[in-house]
């Protein structure tokens, strides 16, 4: 992997944690004002089931965590693990597959 | 009583009783050991006043210039340990070998190179500019390595440039008269460069010229970012 490669590794890695800022808190304050009245299940899927803008924002949400988690992943098998290499990239890029897959299975599990 | 690290990386702590002094250095402490205690005792030293980086050793746990470091300020309860630099290969006793720390220097592009020939007229570069500005901040780096051994990051990545290689190549991008900026760009991206650092600021914490290479590395961060995304590099 090239210089360029890891400076846009580290920029996506810069511009998800504040898209990751704002979905943290969004979320956060809407759980915290949603279960005001207790909570359940159905309530939640009244809420966002044909919902195209909370399909949006978790969307968003997903997307960002792909970006980000694996990328903070990989300085931390580096550095504490000592893994290096090709091996370890295409690890995390499976692992970034593998979180897109079960985030936007969980957005459309409540979407559709 | 002073415990001080003999050997190699394999070694073992000596204990010597050394009398207080008013104003006393660590480094003072160390000569006082080797001159009528111990002739064995290897360490490092040349002007005694804080200007050519030598004596840095890791004192109480703290890496610290030993010639301005007054006993005083570091001693508990009449203790002191002193130790070698960590981050680098140990010579001998109080002695490392620095070669990497410069060969790193060397990596990060330290040398300035400028398109003028002695021929010409010295290029005027206004002191109050915010080029020279910067160049200022991190200017006055005497080279003695408290950063790199303070750097968490060099022990776990061995290939990383660290603070003091990283403060000089900012140095020279923020100096107008240098001509080698994008290659010198190029050699502080990435993994090993600039890119590793997790602004941990123990360099910053403890250099003892108060320059914060963490600074110049967010700087580097910025420039190599935008140069990057703009094409130019």
């Amino acid at each position: 992997m090239n210089f360029r490669t890891q400076t846009f590794l580290w920029v996506a890695q810069r511009a998800s944690a504040a898209v990751l800022a704002l979905c943290v808190t969004v979320h956060l304050a809407t759980m915290v004002y949603a279960i005001r009245g207790g909570l359940s299940a159905a309530e939640i899927l009244s809420r966002t089931k044909g919902s195209v803008g909370w399909l949006m924002f978790y969307t968003v949400f997903v997307l960002a965590v792909t970006v980000h988690a694996p990328i903070g992943l990989r300085s931390v098998v580096t550095e504490w693990f000592g893994w290096r290499g090709a091996a370890r990239d295409v690890f995390l890029l499976g692992l970034a597959m593998l979180l897109a897959a079960m985030g936007m299975r969980a957005v459309f599990g409540v979407f559709l | 009583m002073v415990r001080v690290w003999r050997g190699r990386a394999e070694g073992k702590y000596q204990a010597f009783e050394v009398p207080r002094h008013a104003s006393q250095t660590v480094l003072d402490v160390v000569t006082h050991i080797q001159r009528v205690l111990d002739s064995t005792l290897a360490y490092r030293f040349a002007c005694r006043v804080g200007m050519c980086g030598s004596c840095a050793m890791t004192v109480n746990g703290v890496a610290r210039w030993t010639c301005r470091t007054h006993v005083d300020k570091v001693v508990k309860n009449d203790q002191m340990e002193i130790a070698p630099l960590r981050n680098l290969p140990v010579i001998r006793d109080l002695v490392t070998d620095m070669s990497e720390f410069f060969d790193k220097w060397a990596k990060a592009k330290g040398q300035f190179s400028g398109p003028l020939t002695k021929k010409e007229d010295f290029q005027k570069v206004k002191p109050d500019s915010p080029g020279r500005v910067a160049v200022d901040a991190g200017i006055e780096c005497i080279g003695c390595a408290v950063c790199y051994s303070s750097c968490d990051v060099v022990s776990w990545n061995p290939e990383y440039l660290g603070p003091a290689a990283l403060n000089r190549a900012w140095t020279l991008v923020k100096d107008e008269r240098d001509s080698r900026k994008i290659e010198r760009l190029r050699a502080v991206a990435g993994d090993a460069g600039c890119h590793s650092c997790h602004t941990h600021m123990s360099c910053t914490e403890h250099c003892p010229k108060q320059i914060s290479p963490t600074a110049g590395i967010a700087g580097l961060k910025r420039e190599i970012a935008f140069a990057v995304l703009g094409g130019e590099l």
